[in-house]
């Protein structure tokens, strides 16, 4: 039994000793393995009397366990401190700046039309778009602007010849839609317009939301409202806004709006009023049925109120610098 | 247009100030536009009279002056103006005086002369009047009186931007009935001694053309002296409206254009030949004005002609050689009513805008030519002297304007406005705006003035209401409408998500203009005709895009000359093709373009540097169809396009179509775009792009996959594209997957061939594939490829 007592003694010192796992396998076969000298000492049983033996089997069976036990704890140990050593070696600064893809952005007027588009598409209004080289019968005639009418001159229209143009409004694309459906009608349409001036504060092209609600039942006190709730979600604050009478041969009666801007001077945002019965007429809607209301609004305009941007131009130059500011 | 407050105010002066005044009248529709005082701030100047004016005994240009400005003492100063001469009414700026800019005035000695004090000119005095020297003010000045009070120097100037339905406000006399209704006032206007012919001297009017000129009223007034000075009252209002002086018969036509709204023309009696005639033009005549220009007058112009020539374009310019000059004694006065109908777009047409066009296009009150002709003729009388023939008139009742009688229901003005306006405020704004208001049950029936052009229909006596009641009186409400729900296809894939996915993939928009440089777009499509504006901005913006190309290029060059060497842009928008079958014969056609160039990303301390390539680009628009989910009907063909790089670009198909092409830029495109390295771009009709099928769901296999990898070798012209079409023809269901993961060509490869590396998975819907069908099929595809592309299997 001491020899029993010694080898454990010795196995377990060798374990200790031991931090390498191959040798620790080399242990295991040595003390535990078939020809092991614990497995041998289990042969020796053979040799004992019958009291004997189940007290030795006890004894060496209690001598394997321990041994195994420590070569478990052993194993263990050295395991994890390997993976301890690797993980630490593998350590990142992880300050260092990702594999990102930037994220490139819309155009402020684009930003600026959907925004729009949601507030009115909310409403239940769609988004319809139109031919931008148009015909005088849509961009004129059938918006109650005839032949001679001063407010075509005003308009400082791209002629390509008499009959056919740049659109100075997207509001052709509101008699397309009346020509081929039927009301109640709501619609909204953005898009590119185009007007013969350059200078500080006008671009040949710019862009322009229109709006139209016909239905049996629609009033200027309702057109009121929601132009007023537009501006105020636009720019999400309680500004000031003022209805001032107006003049444009589509609609009557006609308004301009102004908000008040932060220096304390009205600004112009928008165009709106009734249809005119003669709009209605020309498409085939009975104005006695059907009213009207339509609006229209400047993209930039809004979108420079709304950004802080100075110059219009910058909006055509396509510069990275500026429209990175945009994400 | 714009008027002098004081002037307003002689016709009605409510007691409101004048940012008050300026308030209520833009909120009413006529919108100020800006108020500007009519001379500096300035002070103590007052008026004195030169009693003695001699030479400056040591400066040729000095001149020594005593003046009376009404004190016991007369006062010395010194003068430099060319015009400074005995007798005359001056502006004295005294000892203690301010002038604008903060400039006191105090003694001074110049060149050893005392001066105690300044003349002024009306530059000095922040009043906008050219001159050459002080101020001469009309002999009858009373001296010693303040010039600011004199002059009436604290009015300003109010300019109103009037829309074009509001020709009745062109006049003071317009200006001051809104003023009247928008403060319930009467409007007092100016009167003065009506004129009695005291000659008998008179013009016969032919008027062959009544239809455009329902009125012509014609006097003749005899020696006149057009030598005569226009007073200082009537100089500083027409200066305050805009208008400078020119010679009295002039001053005296632009005043009542002012006061009343109504144009008039003078012709130099001594050079008509007989009778006024009023006609059309035959298309033939030629006319100099009163420019001096030469033109053609185009056939049914309306002109005002004597018996051989046409005199002057009738409301619109008068001609040279009938105007009155230095040397006239007669004039004949014209006071005319001309149909808007018959002038407009005419004088446009002639590129000529008058202010007498601008009104009479616009509609000038009908039954106002007998009193202006009678106030006009008054103040020549008064200033130029000379005998008054009588008014001779021609008219025709049929042509000229009625009053308009509309009806305005109750039951429609509370339906447009979505507010109830009680009926006594509804017939008292009316009232107060000159209609003839009768009311009945339910309605009012109204009968509107003459000078009120744009009053034609129900609506616009609504819009009257409406405007004076106050639009902000007039509650916001929330809009009542039936809920229906719009349709909406699942399979159309919304453009935001298209723009979205280049976003992330970061791409920055642009907006190009739609009009681009001919000689630019000329190289990237050059034999492509575009539409060409006619009058453009300038020719660098005058041929309308046939492509995203011009402008995206534009916009990279732009860029690189910025220091931006990696550009990423995308842009949609319309192109426009000439195209016969088309709508207004060209095809506009919504595109989506994009654009990159320099380096795939930015520098990053653990990416390589590579500059981008057309798969980059290629890799973005596939995310793109992916979209549609058939990417299968989607192919691309090598192409060849004029502005790109000829062994560089494919056409994009969708089930066999063309619908768009992508490509390296071609090297010669780079200088004239001013392009930096490599660039690619792709163009995409987006009619085509924008449908997606829905997808289709199918139970996945429970039986394993198997992967087989093949390599062959085929001619470096055989197309990757076309190897994948076949193998996936040819292994059908079981196919399940399909990657070509490499492409070699070098060593162990014979020049001119390409080795193919492709990934087969394998795998049946209904079972695991035995070893021995792998097997064959593999054997298929591979024979398929060597008949088809004489492909061989790479050791």
């Amino acid at each position: 039994m001491s020899q029993l007592t010694e080898i454990v003694e010795q196995a377990l010192q060798a374990i200790e000793g031991t931090d390498d796992l191959k040798a620790l396998d080399e242990l295991r076969v040595d003390y535990l393995g078939k020809k092991g000298k614990i497995t041998d000492m289990m042969k020796m049983m053979g040799k004992l009397s019958a009291e004997e033996k189940p007290a030795f089997g006890q004894a060496v069976n209690q001598a394997k366990q321990a041994v195994q036990q420590k070569l478990s704890e052993r194993i263990d140990g050295l395991k994890s401190a390997e993976l301890e050593a690797k993980l630490a070696a593998e350590s990142i600064d992880v300050t260092l700046p990702g594999r990102r893809i930037d994220n490139g952005g819309l155009h402020p007027v684009t930003r600026t039309i959907e925004r729009i588009e949601t507030f009115f598409g909310e409403l239940g209004f769609s988004v319809k778009q139109g031919p931008e080289i148009e015909d005088d019968f849509h961009n004129f005639d059938a918006l109650n602007i005839s032949e001679h009418h001063p407010a075509r001159a005003d308009h400082d229209t791209f002629y390509f010849n008499p009959k056919l143009m740049l659109r100075t409004q997207t509001s052709g694309v509101q008699i397309r839609t009346m020509e081929n459906e039927k009301p109640p009608l709501r619609i909204i349409s953005p898009g590119r317009v185009y007007r013969n001036d350059y200078d500080q504060t006008h671009t040949p092209m710019f862009h322009q939301v229109e709006g139209l609600l016909v239905d049996e039942q629609v009033n200027f006190a309702e057109l009121k409202g929601i132009l007023h709730d537009f501006l105020r979600n636009f720019f999400e604050e309680d500004l000031q806004v003022r209805f001032r009478p107006s003049y444009f041969p589509f609609t009557e009666p006609s308004a301009e709006v102004d908000v008040m801007g932060k220096n304390g001077k009205w600004l112009e945002v928008l165009g709106c009023g009734m249809v005119h019965p003669n709009v209605l007429r020309s498409v085939g809607i009975d104005p006695e049925k059907y009213q009207g209301f339509a609006f229209g609004m400047g993209v930039e305009r809004l979108s420079m109120l709304r950004y802080g941007v100075n110059d219009l131009r910058s909006f055509f130059e396509n510069d990275l610098r500026f429209l990175k500011q945009f994400k | 247009m714009k008027f002098s407050e004081s002037w307003l105010r002689e016709w009605v002066n409510p007691s409101v100030t004048r940012e008050e005044l300026s308030h209520q009248i833009t909120m009413a529709g006529l919108e100020v536009d800006g108020i500007d005082a009519v001379a500096g701030e300035f002070s103590g100047v007052i008026i004195g009279e030169v009693v003695e004016c001699s030479q400056h005994p040591d400066a040729d240009k000095l001149r020594v002056t005593k003046i009376n400005v009404g004190q016991d003492e007369l006062i010395d100063i010194v003068c430099g103006a060319p015009n400074c001469r005995l007798g005359l009414k001056v502006a004295v700026a005294m000892v203690g005086a301010v002038l604008p800019g903060d400039f006191k005035i105090k003694k001074a000695k110049l060149r050893g002369q005392p001066s105690f004090g300044m003349l002024c000119s009306y530059g000095e005095l922040g009043i906008d009047i050219e001159s050459d020297g002080i101020i001469e003010l009309p002999l009858d000045a009373p001296i010693g009186t303040d010039v600011r009070e004199y002059l009436d120097l604290d009015d300003a100037v109010i300019d109103v931007d009037l829309t074009a339905n509001r020709a009745d406000c062109l006049g003071m006399v317009g200006l001051a009935r809104e003023v009247g209704v928008l403060n319930r006032q009467a409007v007092t206007e100016p009167t003065w001694e009506a004129v009695t012919a005291t000659i008998t001297d008179a013009v016969v009017i032919d008027n062959k053309a009544p239809a455009a000129c329902p009125r012509y009223l014609g006097r003749v007034v005899k020696n006149i002296n057009v030598k005569a000075q226009t007073p200082v009252w009537m100089q500083e209002k027409l200066r305050r409206s805009g208008i400078r002086s020119i010679d009295p018969i002039v001053d005296i036509t632009n005043y009542v254009l002012i006061e009343f709204g109504q144009p008039m023309h003078a012709f130099d009696l001594a050079t008509l030949n007989g009778d006024i005639v009023v006609r059309l033009a035959d298309g033939e005549e030629k006319l100099t004005l009163l420019d001096g220009n030469e033109i053609t007058v185009p056939a049914d112009t309306l002109v005002i002609a004597d018996q051989q020539q046409a005199l002057a374009l009738a409301g619109v310019f008068g001609g040279e050689a009938s105007g009155v000059g230095a040397q006239t004694q007669d004039i004949l006065l014209e006071c005319a009513f001309f149909a808007p109908l018959a002038i407009m777009g005419k004088s446009r047409r002639l590129g000529l805008h008058t202010d007498s066009s601008h009104r009479f296009e616009r509609g000038v009150d009908p039954e106002l030519q007998a009193k202006v002709m009678d106030r006009a003729t008054r103040l020549v009388l008064d200033i130029c002297g000379g005998e008054a023939g009588p008014v001779v008139e021609s008219k025709s009742d049929e042509h000229l304007p009625k009053p308009v009688s509309i009806t305005l229901r109750r039951s429609k003005l509370d339906r447009v406005l979505g507010h109830h306006i009680a009926d006594n405020d509804v017939t008292e704004i009316l009232q107060r705006l000159g209609f003839i208001v009768e009311a009945i049950d339910g309605a009012w029936n109204v009968t509107t003035a003459t000078y009120r052009f744009d009053m034609a229909i129900e609506e616009d006596l609504i819009e009257e209401v409406a405007r004076i009641y106050g639009y902000n009186n007039i509650p916001n409400t929330a809009p009542i409408a039936a809920l229906r729900m719009p349709d909406h296809k699942e399979s159309d894939i919304d453009l935001k998500r298209v723009r979205a996915m280049l976003v992330a993939r970061g791409f920055q928009e642009a907006v190009t203009y739609s009009f681009v440089d001919p000689k630019q777009q000329a190289l990237i499509h050059p034999d492509a005709p575009a539409m060409i504006l006619p009058n453009p901005i300038s020719v660098e913006m005058s041929a309308m895009r046939l492509s995203m190309f011009t402008g995206l290029l534009t916009a990279v060059g732009y860029n690189q000359s910025r220091q931006q060497n990696r550009v990423r842009l995308f842009e949609t928008g319309l192109r426009f093709v000439p195209d016969e079958t088309a709508e207004s014969q060209v095809r506009q056609q919504p595109m989506l373009g994009a654009v990159i160039s320099g380096n795939q990303n930015d520098e990053h301390w653990s990416m390589e540097s590579k500059t981008v390539d057309f798969f980059d680009l290629k890799g973005d628009l596939e995310a793109i169809i992916g979209l549609t989910v058939s990417d299968e009907e989607f192919t691309f063909r090598s192409a060849s396009h004029p502005a790109l790089h000829p062994g560089q670009c494919a056409e994009i198909l969708r089930n066999d179509r063309v619908i768009g092409v992508i490509g390296a830029v071609h090297p010669s495109l780079e200088k004239p775009f001013g392009l930096n390295g490599k660039t690619i771009i792709f163009e995409l009709e987006l009619d085509a792009l924008l449908h997606a099928s829905l997808p289709l769901a199918q139970a996945v296999s429970k039986f394993p996959a198997n992967r087989r990898d093949i390599a062959i070798v085929v001619d470096e012209q055989v197309s990757a594209g076309n190897v994948i079409n076949l193998i996936r023809k040819v292994g059908e269901n079981q196919l399940v997957g399909l990657n070509l993961f490499d492409v070699y060509q070098g060593k162990g490869v014979e020049p001119g061939k390409k080795s193919l590396a492709i990934a087969l998975t394998l795998q049946d819907n209904a079972r695991t594939l035995e070893e021995k069908e792998i097997a064959e099929m593999v054997e298929k595809v591979v024979s398929e490829l060597k008949s088809e592309f004489n492909a061989l299997l790479r050791d």
